[in-house]
Order: C-alpha cells, then sequence, then structure tokens
C-alpha cells in the first residue's frame, strides 16, 4: 500500500547521482553545469552590466535578474514552446528570491547582474537545479556573496516523505507532494519553499528535517565544483 | 580560543568560514559575523599577521580614482566624449581634460576624437553612484592607433604586470611589442603581428593559471619555446 520502495529503487533520502562543474562556458563571467539524475542545468552569469530598461535600475545596488529556459525537448513529453511562458517567468521570480539573500550588489549601483539557465533535459527537480547552477555561476563570476544557495525538491509520495523526486514520482497515482528548497548554507536560512499537493503538519516538519541534510550534500558538490577548476589543470 | 581555519593560499569558496574568535580581523573580501569570520567571494586565502583577506580569482572591475584604464569612445556630448569602460558604467572625458589645444565652441569634436576610438585614460573621480570623470593630459595618456586590444579579467591585471612591471617587461622583451595594461582588463598590444599573437597567448595564459606558483619561470619557459625570431 503505502510507497515503501522508491521508483529507481533509492533509499528514501538518497539523492540522484549529481555532478557539477564550474567554468563551462568561455564568453559569460561565470558559468557552471549542474546535473542531478536526468536533470541537468546549465547557468551563465554575465555582468555587473548597464541595465535595459533603463526604469528598472535601482540606484541603491545592482539587482540580480534571473533567466530560466527550459529547451523544447527537455522534456519526456510534448514538445515545449521555447521562450518565455507563465511557468517560466514565475521560476525565474523564485530564482531571483531565492539568491537574492546571499548576492551583495551594493557597490554596483544601477546595474544588474544577469543570470541565464538553460535545461538541456528535465525530470523534475528543475528549479532546484537551476538554483543551485546559478549559486555556482555567481561565484564563478566573482560575485561578491556571503553565502552558498543549495537547492533539492523534499516530497512525501503516499505516506512517506522522500528526497529529490523524479518525474515518475511526482506523477505517483496517489497523494502525493512536491517541495523544493533552497537553503544558505551556513545558517540554513531558507530562501525557496514551494508546494504542490498534500502533506500532513508531521511530515512537513521531517521534510524540512530532511532538507537540511539533502542541501548539505548539494553544497559539498557545489564546493568541490568550484574548487575543481583551480586544481585540476 | 581563536583558530585560522583555512591554510594560506588555498582556495575558498563564499561563505567558507577562514576563522573562528575575536582575535583576527576581516580583510578585503571578508566579513565577520558573530564569532567567525567568512569569505564574500572565491578566490585565494591570504593571512597577514592578525589580518585575513581574499584575494578574489575573478569578478567586475569597481572603478577607482588613480586608475589607468583603457576605454572605447561611444558618444560625442557637447563638450565632450562618453567612454565605454568595459564595466557597467560608462564615463565622461571633458574637452578640457583631452588635450591643450584651444578648441573654439563650434569646433567639430570627432576631428579629435572620433566615435570607436579607443584611448588610454586616467579615472580622477568616481562618485558614489559610480559616475567616473577621466582625463587624459597625464604623461603616457593617449588616443591608440594601430595595434590590437584584448580583453582579459580584470583582477588578473597585477599577475599581469608582475612585481614592480617584471612580467610585462618580460612579455616585452621576448615579442618586441608595445604593451599598455588598463586595471579595467584591457590590453593593448602592438608590434609584430607574430610578436602580437605571442603576446596575447602569454597574456591568456597568465589569466588562466594566474593562482599557481613560479607563474613567471612558467612564462619564461612559454616563451622560450615559441620565440619570434625577428
Amino acid at each position: 500500500m503505502a510507497y515503501k520502495k522508491r521508483l529507481d529503487g533509492r533509499e528514501i533520502e538518497e539523492l540522484r547521482p549529481m555532478e557539477a562543474k564550474a567554468g563551462v562556458i568561455k564568453n559569460a563571467k561565470g558559468s557552471a553545469s549542474f546535473k542531478i539524475g536526468k536533470t541537468w542545468a546549465i547557468a551563465a552569469v554575465y555582468g555587473p552590466r548597464e541595465i535595459f530598461p533603463r526604469f528598472l535600475a535601482d540606484p541603491t545596488k545592482g539587482i540580480l535578474r534571473c533567466h530560466y529556459t527550459m529547451m523544447p525537448f527537455s522534456g519526456s513529453g510534448e514538445r515545449i514552446r521555447p521562450g518565455k511562458s507563465r511557468r517560466a517567468q514565475e521560476i525565474s521570480m523564485v530564482m531571483e528570491n531565492a539568491l537574492e539573500p546571499v548576492v551583495d550588489l551594493s557597490a554596483f549601483p544601477n546595474s544588474v547582474v544577469d543570470v541565464f539557465v538553460e535545461l538541456p533535459q528535465t525530470d523534475a527537480g528543475t528549479r532546484c537545479a537551476a538554483i543551485s547552477a546559478a549559486s555556482i555561476a555567481l561565484a564563478d563570476a566573482g560575485i561578491p556573496m556571503k553565502d552558498m544557495v543549495s537547492s533539492v525538491a523534499m516530497g512525501q509520495v503516499d505516506g512517506t516523505v522522500i528526497a529529490d523526486l523524479n518525474y515518475g514520482e511526482e506523477s505517483y497515482p496517489a497523494i502525493v507532494s512536491d517541495i523544493p528548497v533552497a537553503m544558505l548554507h551556513n545558517s540554513k536560512e531558507i530562501s525557496l519553499l514551494q508546494m504542490d499537493g498534500e502533506i500532513t503538519k508531521d511530515d512537513l516538519i521531517k521534510a524540512m528535517e530532511l532538507a537540511k541534510v539533502a542541501t548539505e550534500k548539494v553544497y559539498e558538490l557545489q564546493k568541490k565544483a568550484l574548487k575543481e577548476k583551480f586544481t585540476n589543470e | 580560543m581563536s583558530k585560522i581555519i583555512v591554510e594560506e593560499r588555498s582556495i575558498v569558496i563564499p561563505g567558507e568560514i577562514l576563522a573562528e574568535g575575536m582575535d583576527f580581523l576581516p580583510g578585503d573580501n571578508t566579513f565577520r559575523e558573530n564569532n567567525q569570520i567568512y569569505s564574500k567571494v572565491l578566490g585565494l586565502a591570504n593571512i597577514s599577521g592578525r589580518v585575513i583577506k581574499i584575494t578574489p580569482l575573478s569578478g567586475p572591475y569597481v572603478p577607482k580614482a588613480g586608475d589607468k584604464i583603457i576605454g572605447k569612445v561611444t558618444d560625442i556630448a557637447f563638450s565632450g566624449w562618453r567612454v565605454d569602460t568595459a564595466t557597467a558604467y560608462s564615463a565622461m572625458l571633458n574637452v578640457k581634460d583631452a588635450t591643450s589645444r584651444f578648441i573654439r565652441k563650434e569646433e567639430d569634436l570627432s576631428k579629435i576624437l572620433a566615435i570607436g576610438d579607443y584611448i588610454v585614460v586616467m579615472i580622477t573621480n568616481v562618485t558614489s553612484q559610480n559616475l567616473i570623470d577621466l582625463t587624459m593630459k597625464e604623461p603616457g595618456l593617449h588616443k591608440i592607433s594601430g595595434g590590437r586590444i584584448i580583453n582579459i579579467n580584470s583582477q588578473k591585471v597585477p599577475r599581469v604586470i608582475g612585481k614592480k612591471g617584471s612580467m610585462i617587461s618580460l612579455i616585452k622583451q621576448n615579442t618586441g611589442c608595445d604593451i599598455t595594461v588598463g586595471q579595467n582588463g584591457l590590453i593593448w598590444l602592438k608590434g609584430s603581428p607574430d610578436g602580437e599573437f605571442l603576446a596575447e597567448k602569454a597574456i591568456k595564459l597568465i589569466e588562466n593559471k594566474s593562482h599557481q606558483e613560479g607563474l613567471t619561470e612558467k612564462i619564461e619557459q612559454f616563451l622560450e619555446k615559441n620565440k619570434v625570431n625577428n
């Protein structure tokens, strides 16, 4: 009855195999590739640069602007229309909100730092992969940051709290909830928390405790990716 | 009890704890929160006495008064030029700071500097909003003609110049190029085509390996191997 064994045979708090690399795009100021299972995000950072349209400029500090895009054949279903959609715009906004607390752009008034995230392949957890990739890319670009942001999805499938859902689990025919969480490494502050579906209070608390451990694993990989860029020569 | 957690010259990432306790002081690119000192950028840890600072490995150029930079003229205004500084901010070069010659009111400013010209200029003033004033009247500042402009990360400029200009003079000697390095990361090379090509390669090599020790020897070897036959 209850969801005991996961679809891909993982342990309940086990994440999908991850891979991260910093500095994958030469023309960008900073970039990163982040893979978690079949989900793959590539982030590129440009700037600080002049902001257009001009009315968005903030004279007290620089602005962080995220652009999230899923590639047309990235999913396993229908072709996705390229470019902005309602969903992409929302995810771009939550990414900005998730990264905002760590970046310090007070030295760059009236400017913008653009973060572009492309997803060549997706299998749930894209916004989490996008945030984790963007965090590496921002650090790689040398943007002042007080911390790193690591993100992973938590969830509950048929009464079992699990970490890092894949698409099969997200669409499991039972009561399912999908909770993307982004966490700052040092303070363990939560900078992104969304939820789809239903969950009990106790399960939610359990999921949040699990999130601390899961994001820590992502953080270790982010740290490794950034350091490897300079030692692998 | 105070203690340093990172090693000297090790690579640190933003938010990494550098030291614990109040006996150490946070230097450049670090900050203190509660009892710990954290890094603010990706860079190399640098411990000198009680001060811990981070030498960034990448990052944007922050304009500073007194810096010599290379800029590109993007527009002509009433009494001066707008200059692209390869940052988020454009700069103004006033006529009186550009030339000591008398300029009549109706004179065509594009005769002095046209749109698209590159110039070596010095920053005289930067406001809190990063509005930049320039001058071209100091010695060594001029309009650029010929050669080529290359772009590197501005944080690598000190390594390209080297201690007391040792690195840059090494490249100059071996390639026969005239090289002007702007603090904003733009570099002007002028020499024979082969020399310019070799100098560009050497500079890109420095940019990629700037965090390693014994850089001067590596560049020496590189230049020796690819020597230009004059």
